[in-house]
């Protein structure tokens, strides 16, 4: 029997900081649905996404009733689609995307990973067309995300592709110019993109993944922050303490939840995803942990090893819960999701050069920043090379998504809606990387990548 | 199934009368219970054996907390258990 206290703790964990499952994403591969045809091959992909998935959404929110637990996302990953229309007649992978679209409305995900390529070491014709595809993709669906890996620590960096995704960005903003360039929302760059992520915009079911298999993202900043507050005045070894406590509680809900997921649906169970994800709901911000460690504002001097801190210690606490832990599993500082980086950008405590140097210590990147309309495709490129050489140098994933809403200035709020939220433009460093930039090759890989 | 249920809301009377109600009525049988009250408000914690299906018991005591002017959660045992028992 449990004692009062245990059972209003997970109550009031809910109900008042926010805790919830952000995601149960289920992974399902297309490999067996290329094809010569366009059309059989998209055909394919529809029926079985819709035949897998059929019954995602209604058993999420079965379990969501039952346990008295809200999972707030219900969504699919599918095998880089680079890969599953390469072998096709189709010259516009657009249409693969529209495919896809249509597969999540039918099954009612709000969001669907996989438009993808992984191009680190070079494209091959099947991601060439895919990257040629991306703007219209992602302007003309709804829930159809989009990643590419431009680099890895084993392969380097492709400077050609860094070069395409600064392009293809500007080129997305201006599709979407009336929609606060929402398509750049939905795509991410990497480096060393993990294959199991269930979050999106990245997500998607890579190439070493099973069949079809059950993936899970907690979340519960907000409970986090509660803990570090309790620790006022304390030494950082009982905020480690604390937040290892937390994280180990948030973490095990998410395995049984994954486990019911998986049992339900009749699908293995891959991971559990620790990291800590924000929303823009006040209480469920990453910056507000920081700002309980004792700092005036996130992004002030501090933020970094607060950051490293926070970090370490909610992967500590949740490996123990979790039988399998994949996925990015760290905290996100995605801005425009995050009150409390709004907040920081707004009042010129949190910079972009902080945010890169935040990346160094936490999971994922230089994420949902909204960028001055102007931005030449070049300095976008380069923001994309310093944050992959951060991720192929520390052998860790970065990523980088940046939206340049057309005709916006530094200081404008870029309005994304929902959990997307809504981003104050930074400011960018004015000087040009354009000869750099138009230089293209690889960058080789490092050193310490040759491990054999 | 075992499940936790907890009522919270005003003190009035024939709160516990009216929900151990709905469960005799639906063939719940109560393993445990505690309540007291916190400052003004009425805490009730119960620990339950449910025989019928979790979502129809959720249904009637949520009507039944409407009617009682009180909030009633059932959840299902497993997620105290996961987060507070290793």
């Amino acid at each position: 029997m449990f004692n009062r206290n245990e059972i209003i703790e997970t109550i009031s964990m809910i109900e008042q900081e926010n805790l919830d499952i952000r995601t149960i994403t289920m992974g399902i591969s297309l490999r067996d649905c290329a094809a010569e045809s366009s059309l059989t091959s998209r055909r394919r992909i529809y029926e079985k996404i819709t035949r897998y998935a059929e019954k995602l959404v209604r058993t999420g929110e079965d379990i969501e009733r039952e346990f008295g637990i809200p999972i707030i996302n219900k969504r699919i990953s599918v095998t880089p689609i680079s890969m599953v229309a390469e072998s096709s007649d189709e010259l516009d992978y657009a249409r693969f995307a529209e495919t896809l679209d249509q597969a999540a409305k039918a099954v009612g995900v709000n969001f669907i990973g996989g438009f993808s390529a992984l191009v680190h070491k070079g494209y091959t014709k099947g991601d060439r067309a895919l990257v040629r595809a991306l703007p219209e993709a992602l302007a003309n669906t709804e829930r159809v995300c989009a990643s590419v890996n431009v680099a890895t620590t084993k392969a380097g960096i492709n400077m050609d592709a860094v070069r395409d995704m600064g392009l293809t960005i500007r080129e997305a903003a201006r599709l979407t110019a009336d929609r606060g360039a929402i398509a750049c929302a939905k795509l991410v760059v990497f480096a060393n993109v993990p294959e199991d992520n269930p979050f999106m915009a990245g997500a998607f079911h890579g190439v070493g993944e099973p069949e079809c298999v059950i993936n899970v993202g907690v979340s519960g900043p907000g409970v986090v922050a509660n803990a570090v507050k309790r620790t006022k005045g304390a030494d950082f070894g009982v905020v480690s303490e604390a937040i290892k406590k937390t994280a180990f509680k948030i973490t095990r809900v998410g395995q049984l939840v994954a486990q019911e997921a998986s049992q339900r649906l009749n699908v293995p169970f891959g991971i559990v995803d620790l990291s800590l994800a924000p929303t823009p709901a006040v209480g469920d911000s990453v910056a507000y942990i920081l700002e309980a460690m004792g700092l005036e504002k996130c992004g002030g001097p501090g933020t970094t090893a607060a950051l490293a801190l926070l970090n370490d210690a909610v992967k500590k606490g949740g490996v123990m819960a979790s039988s399998y832990v994949g996925g990015l599993s760290g905290a996100f500082i995605p801005v425009s999701e995050d009150a409390g980086m709004i907040e920081a950008v707004k009042c010129g405590a949190l910079t972009l050069e902080k945010l890169e140097a935040m990346t160094c210590v936490c999971s994922v990147g230089l994420d949902m920043i909204a960028i001055p309309g102007d931005t030449s495709a070049s300095t976008i490129s380069a923001i994309i090379a310093d944050e992959v050489a951060i991720g192929m140098v520390n052998q860790k994933t970065t990523a980088v998504r940046l939206i340049p809403a057309p005709g916006t200035v530094v200081g404008d709020v870029v309005e994304f809606g929902g959990l997307l939220g809504s981003g104050p433009v930074m400011k960018v460093n004015p000087f040009s990387a354009e000869a750099f930039i138009a230089r293209g090759g690889r960058i080789p890989a490092p050193l310490h990548s040759l491990k054999n | 199934m075992r499940a936790v249920i907890t009522v919270l809301g005003c003190d009035r009377v024939g709160i516990i009368a009216g929900v151990t109600a709905v469960l005799a009525e639906s063939g719940t049988n109560i393993l445990d219970i505690s309540q007291t009250i916190m400052g003004d408000i009425f805490t009730m914690i119960m620990m339950v054996d449910a025989s019928v299906d979790c979502l129809e018991l959720q249904e009637k005591l949520s009507a039944k907390g409407k009617e009682l002017g009180v909030e009633i959660r059932l959840q299902r045992e497993d997620i105290f258990q996961s987060m507070h028992r290793i």
